[in-house]
């Protein structure tokens, strides 16, 4: 035991690196694209196109412009393949952010990767559900339903074997808490590399569940203004690559930012709602800001979970106000731009969070008209230029799941 | 590094398992493809008001939680970690049936919002107003290990000092109808003294919930020591021989160190043949025990694996029904567990005596 204690202590590296990320979403089917959108204000939300719905003329959405079948095309998979649109973002995804980390052998390091979904298969489990008694050219999905599915799919294309793969739901902060988990696996020694982040595509189910809690917008999201509507749903994946100092040392990596601090809380409070101060959030933010060794004074943005559902905002800007008092940095949150991804928004946060603080920009918050009156704090209404060293994303879900992470540009 | 300890189990499983004060002292025996876990009196654990509104796979959890919570004197936990493959399937079926039934009208959310995963730890969150870390596991035959996984992480650095771990799956009839037509169930249905000798295709599919209070402190109600625990998404270049060797040497022990293994069998004739590779190989000189005969097979069965091995540890009786060879170890120290689904997503975990 005294041995491998050593070997672990050894293996503990205090950084957590960001080396590579991938993304695809509604504004843009890689990192550039993404940018491009964000610095231009381009939001991705529109009439739903691919899932037939009665609910089309009452929602909008943030829609993935490819087909299955394109992406099946991209990825080069046979006719026979039983993915899921989840598992097809997901590799997309994943391999983006492979590519940018420029790893070539997966295995020379010891590899993990944590994903994050929420509905998993359910888009060709609602489509098939009645079919699959007689059509059993469907039935090869059966057996693609479950969460961890996609994530088995991401790790076989990437070429991750015989290594801790595991899938987190924590439903909207599912993502957020998978780079978290990555990131400890890195501290503490457990792995070398871990790609992690999660992917959700539309289905007919979460659109009727949501539908259901009436928290769907029938028009574009506007969130932290007075008389939001509610969400937009939207699909996408992201991942990133985290490595420890001795693989960035080692093969001279180029660090595009660091995951610096992470807290995980629960709001206790609701199955669905958040607590009216914000509990859960506060706890997550105050959580993250002890790890990462720093003050409320040092955050530069906060990428807000920012829904747009009057719930989520009330109660997310008090928190805000709770952990940052009178010095609130700027805020923003781009689910004007996406739509809320689910699963995956923690994620693709990440990725625009390590953006902002690459090209030292903070994004507009789109939509924005009327200023709340529970409280004074403005998002960050045109898009600035500003050096940042620091930001704080939130991602805050179902069942009082309350998720913080903080990205530096230094370890 | 501190060592990370059970301090106390609640089990809900085919078996009456929620008594912890007996030991599988009576065997219900099965014979069928699907079997459903033996309730406790709901009512004791929870007001009829809430039950009624809760899903299986709540109401199971909620009470395997309460049970390990009770044996372990505390009335809240630092972190809650809860491992499900499916989460809780006859809200998720009933929801999807609804939208597919109606053509998406006159839909109620209640069903929606029990059918995501983390709902289970969500509620057992809000009933024990436990507003620490609370995580979800949904990785198939390792969501319960993921979860013990991170509350190792997090109790071997100080990040808490006691964390409720459990695995939960409820059974889901047309789930388990589509399950049939792909021969992840058997066809045919078995007595629970014949699992292993059925040689034919799927499982006995189940259910239940197995939760632990996991603690960097011992106490007198501890029942053993996680030593570790490794999870693997394939293994494709070795044989599971050599995988076993090589996590035995991670945590510088032999084959010979093992008093007891125990094993995942489902009797599913594609693939026990990775637990019968260990059974008459390396191991066939350590005594061995299996389990899936007792609890069935679901995503979280392994939860009942180390349920099984805890009980062991602690009272050092070894059930009769449980046991898969005529070997007899002197005493139990240090138990090997390995489980696996279809070939994917094995896992290792040792337990030691504490």
């Amino acid at each position: 035991m005294k041995f491998l204690r050593k070997q672990e202590f050894k293996n503990m590296s205090k950084g957590v690196a960001i080396t590579g990320m991938g993304i695809i979403s509604s504004i843009g089917n890689n990192v550039d694209e993404n940018y491009k959108s964000l610095i231009g204000g381009k939001t991705g939300i529109t009439r739903i196109s691919k899932i037939k719905t009665v609910h089309k003329d009452d929602i909008m959405v943030g829609e993935i412009a490819f087909t299955n079948q394109e992406l099946e095309q991209q990825l080069g998979l046979s006719p026979d393949n039983n993915y899921s649109r989840t598992a097809l973002l997901g590799v997309i995804a994943a391999k983006q952010a492979i590519e940018e980390a420029g790893i070539s052998n997966i295995n020379t390091y010891k590899t993990g990767l944590i994903s994050a979904t929420s509905v998993g298969g359910m888009d060709k489990t609602e489509a098939y559900y009645y079919d699959y008694l007689e059509d059993k050219a469907a039935q090869k999905y059966i057996e693609g339903h479950h969460a961890g599915d996609s994530t088995q799919k991401i790790a076989e294309e990437l070429g991750i074997d015989q290594s801790l793969v595991t899938t987190i739901s924590t439903a909207c902060s599912s993502a957020a808490n998978a780079i978290m988990f990555g990131a400890r696996l890195i501290k503490s020694g457990q792995l070398d590399r871990v790609i992690v982040g999660g992917s959700d595509c539309l289905s007919k189910f979460t659109i009727n569940g949501f539908k259901t809690l009436m928290i769907l917008s029938d028009t574009y999201n506007t969130p932290f203004d007075e008389n939001r509507k509610g969400l937009n749903l939207g699909e996408a994946a992201a991942f990133l690559v985290l490595e420890s100092d001795k693989v960035v040392k080692a093969e001279n990596k180029k660090v595009l930012a660091y995951v610096k601090g992470y807290g995980n809380a629960n709001d206790a409070f609701h199955q669905t709602a958040s607590s009216e101060n914000g509990d859960g959030a506060t706890l997550a933010m105050q959580k993250a800001l002890k790890v990462a060794e720093l003050s409320p004074g040092d955050i530069d943005y906060i990428n807000a979970h920012g829904t747009a559902t009057g719930n989520n905002d009330l109660s997310e800007g008090r928190a805000i106000l709770r952990t940052f008092e009178e010095h609130v940095p700027d805020f923003s949150s781009t689910k004007a731009y996406t739509g809320h991804t689910l699963a995956a928004a923690g994620a693709i946060e990440a990725v625009y969070s390590v953006l902002a603080l690459q090209n030292n920009v903070i994004y507009p918050n789109l939509n924005f008209k009327t200023q709340m009156k529970e409280f004074s704090i403005t998002p960050q209404l045109e898009l600035k230029e500003k050096e940042l060293q620091t930001v704080l994303s939130n991602s805050l879900g179902f069942g009082g799941n309350c998720s913080t992470v903080i990205f530096s540009k230094k370890q | 590094m501190r060592a990370v300890y059970i301090n106390s189990v609640g089990s809900i499983s085919s078996q009456k398992t929620f008594d912890n004060s007996q030991f599988l002292d009576e065997i219900v025996s099965y014979e069928d493809n699907i079997i459903l876990a033996v309730d406790p009196n709901y009512k004791d654990y929870i007001a009829p008001a809430n039950s009624r509104r809760m899903a299986k796979g709540i109401k199971m959890g909620v009470v395997a939680s309460k049970i390990a919570l009770k044996e372990a004197n505390l009335d809240n936990v630092d972190a809650i970690i809860t491992g499900t493959g499916m989460g809780c399937l006859k809200d998720s079926k009933k929801f999807l049936s609804a939208i597919i039934d109606n053509d998406e009208q006159f839909l109620t959310p209640t069903s929606f919002i029990q059918s995501t995963h983390n709902t289970v730890g969500g509620q057992i969150a809000l009933g024990l107003k436990c507003k620490g870390y609370n995580f979800t596991y949904v990785h198939a035959s390792v969501s319960f290990e993921s979860a013990v996984l991170d509350a190792k992480l997090m109790l071997e650095n100080n990040e808490a000092s006691s964390v409720l771990v459990g695995g939960v799956d409820e059974i889901e009839e047309y789930t388990c109808t589509l399950h049939k037509l792909i021969n992840h169930i058997k066809e045919e249905k078995v007595n629970t003294t014949d699992l292993l000798g059925s040689k034919t295709k799927g499982a006995v599919f189940s259910e239940g919930a197995n939760f632990f209070v996991l603690s960097n402190i011992k106490q007198d109600s501890s029942y053993a020591q996680i030593v570790a625990i490794s999870t693997y998404n394939t293994i494709k270049s070795t044989n599971i021989t050599d995988l076993a060797g090589t996590f035995l040497k991670e945590n510088d022990l032999d084959i010979e160190a093992i008093d007891l293994l125990v094993l995942g069998n489902n009797g599913d004739v594609t693939y026990d043949s990775f637990y019968n590779e260990l059974s008459c190989g390396v191991f066939n000189k350590t005594q061995q025990v299996y389990y899936k005969h007792l609890c069935g097979e679901f995503n979280t069965a392994s939860s009942f694996g180390v349920w099984l091995a805890s009980k062991i540890l602690k009272t050092q009786k070894l059930p009769e029904v449980t046991k898969l060879n005529d070997i007899r170890a002197s005493n139990y120290n240090t138990i090997l567990l390995y489980n696996q689904y279809r070939g994917e997503n094995h896992s290792f975990t040792l337990l030691r005596k504490c």
